[in-house]
């Protein structure tokens, strides 16, 4: 597999006319996890969106580039809130679903690999209704992995989980995605504190850097800097949502 | 056993609101027989009943079948190309406006006395209920199946036949379990303008003669027909459903 690119984004975006947000910049480090927190409706699902070219009803004007000057919509592999699990589908076929969509052969024994990663060997041929929540999850992680794609597009993927569901795939994430340019899209501080090797808190003022926790992510549930962190965070998104 | 009971003492209580008219209100055997009659005369006529019986059940299945396939084919046309949406479907919608009643004489002109006429009519009047629910279901993929395909470089084609079409196969079920209902109506129309066999052409021949017992016979059998045809077709349809989502009768009563 090639080195993950750095991806960069610049622009603005406009629904009808008004602004969605203003002109901001923001670069995903190559190889990392950059977290991108914000409130309800700020527009960071939108910047994901545009990165991996979906619809997302605004006018954009900018430009999203890869450091090594290839496409970059063709690279992404896309996890979201919902596992959108195809209900029809098994879980092996829903993890080979993008081989089944474009018609190539299937990896068995990268799906028999990664099955195994994500501890969902004795599921694979079950349907989405019988699993919990939180092995939902897992399987679209697997899918998401299958893809084999350097850059990861992550919109709020754990935000249905429990708590401790939430932590324990926020740990098996950040253990199969390391190596890949990650865009964590989030409105949990504690999340971001946790995973984030570099912190963007998005406002309709625009975006601010924070400072990251000085532990290797992903950080322990109970650092002391991390809810630290956290906590500052927290206090930010506060601020700027007056 | 208990799943029937409800549906035994419904028809007790309407049989007995039935006895109840007929003898309070004294009309003549030829205007409202009783159920008594009716029954004696079903059980008299059975081996006619069961003929024609026979030939309104052809007509309906075949026209099912039929209809369904066009229907289906049609809905993925629309589903697929915004011309055929845009040539087809305001025609769809206008022929619904026409009563299909109206249109039964000339099919009958068109393809004749015979069993086509009603096949062509049960087509018609089901056509339209599977293409619509079809299409909607076909139109309505959820968003982030589509947004996740897209993103894994999916062609149009793949998507249609791995993920449109399969989640809104639950809309073509509901669209079947209507057709079900509505096609020996189609039919039993289609034998009233011309026919020589049918329970639709029964009913008007025994009217015809003021045999009003046997008229009564004929509609109740054309009523137990259809309702074991919506049965089936919602059993089948049902069980489709379950392995298709994988969620059992069990799961659905969690």
């Amino acid at each position: 597999m090639t080195a993950a690119p750095e991806i960069t984004f610049a622009g603005q975006a406009a629904i009808d006319g008004a602004a969605l947000f203003a002109p901001l910049s923001l670069s995903l480090r190559p190889g990392q996890w950059t977290c991108l927190l914000g409130g309800s409706g700020v527009g960071k699902s939108t910047i994901l969106r545009l990165i991996a070219e979906l619809d997302t009803g605004a006018a954009f004007s900018g430009e999203i580039s890869a450091s090594d000057g290839k496409p970059v919509q063709d690279r992404v592999a896309y996890m979201a809130q919902e596992d959108l699990l195809l209900p029809w589908a098994t879980v092996a076929q829903n993890v080979t679903l993008g081989a089944r969509l474009r018609g190539e052969k299937q990896d068995g024994a990268r799906l028999a690999a990664l099955l195994g990663r994500v501890r969902l060997t004795d599921h694979i041929s079950k349907k989405p209704a019988e699993l919990s929540g939180g092995q939902r999850q897992r399987v679209a992680l697997a899918r998401t992995l299958m893809e084999d794609k350097d850059v990861i597009l992550l919109d709020e993927p754990f935000s249905a989980l429990d708590a401790q569901t939430r932590a324990d795939m926020q740990d098996l994430a950040a253990e199969l995605l390391q190596g890949k340019t990650v865009l964590l899209v989030t409105h949990d501080p504690a999340e971001a504190a946790r995973l984030g090797h570099a912190i963007e808190v998005m406002s309709p003022l625009g975006l601010t850097a924070c400072a990251t926790p000085s532990a290797p992510a992903p950080r322990s549930v109970d650092d002391r800097e991390t809810l630290e962190t956290q906590g500052a965070l927290l206090k930010l998104l506060r601020e700027q949502s007056v | 056993m208990t799943r029937y009971l409800p549906a035994l003492i419904a028809t007790v209580f309407a049989v007995t609101v039935w006895q109840a008219i007929v003898s309070l209100s004294g009309l003549p055997k030829f205007i409202l027989p009783g159920p008594a009659l009716v029954a004696e005369t079903w059980w008299t006529n059975r081996a006619v009943i069961a003929e024609h019986t026979w030939i309104t059940f052809i007509e309906v299945m075949i026209g099912l079948v039929i209809g369904a396939l066009l229907g289906a084919l049609t809905a993925i046309q629309l589903a697929t190309s915004r011309l055929a949406r845009m040539l087809v479907q305001p025609m769809l919608v206008f022929t619904q406006a026409l009563p299909v009643f109206a249109l039964a004489p000339i099919l009958t002109l068109w393809l004749g006395y015979g069993l086509w006429s009603k096949v062509a009519m049960a087509v018609l009047i089901i056509y339209f209920p599977v293409t619509s629910s079809f299409f909607d279901g076909l139109m309505r993929t959820p968003p982030g199946y589509l947004d996740l395909a897209k993103t894994m470089q999916a062609t149009p084609r793949s998507v249609l036949w791995k993920i449109r079409i399969p989640s809104a196969l639950p809309s073509l079920a509901s669209g079947l379990r209507l057709a079900a209902v509505y096609a020996p109506i189609g039919a039993v129309i289609g034998e009233w303008v011309g026919a020589s066999k049918g329970l639709g052409y029964l009913m008007l021949l025994a009217n015809g003669r003021a045999k009003t017992d046997l008229m009564f016979a004929a509609m109740l059998t054309l009523g137990v027909l259809s309702i074991l045809l919506h049965w089936a077709v919602r059993t089948a349809t049902v069980r489709l459903e379950e392995s298709h989502s994988g969620r059992s009768r069990m799961a659905n009563k969690l």
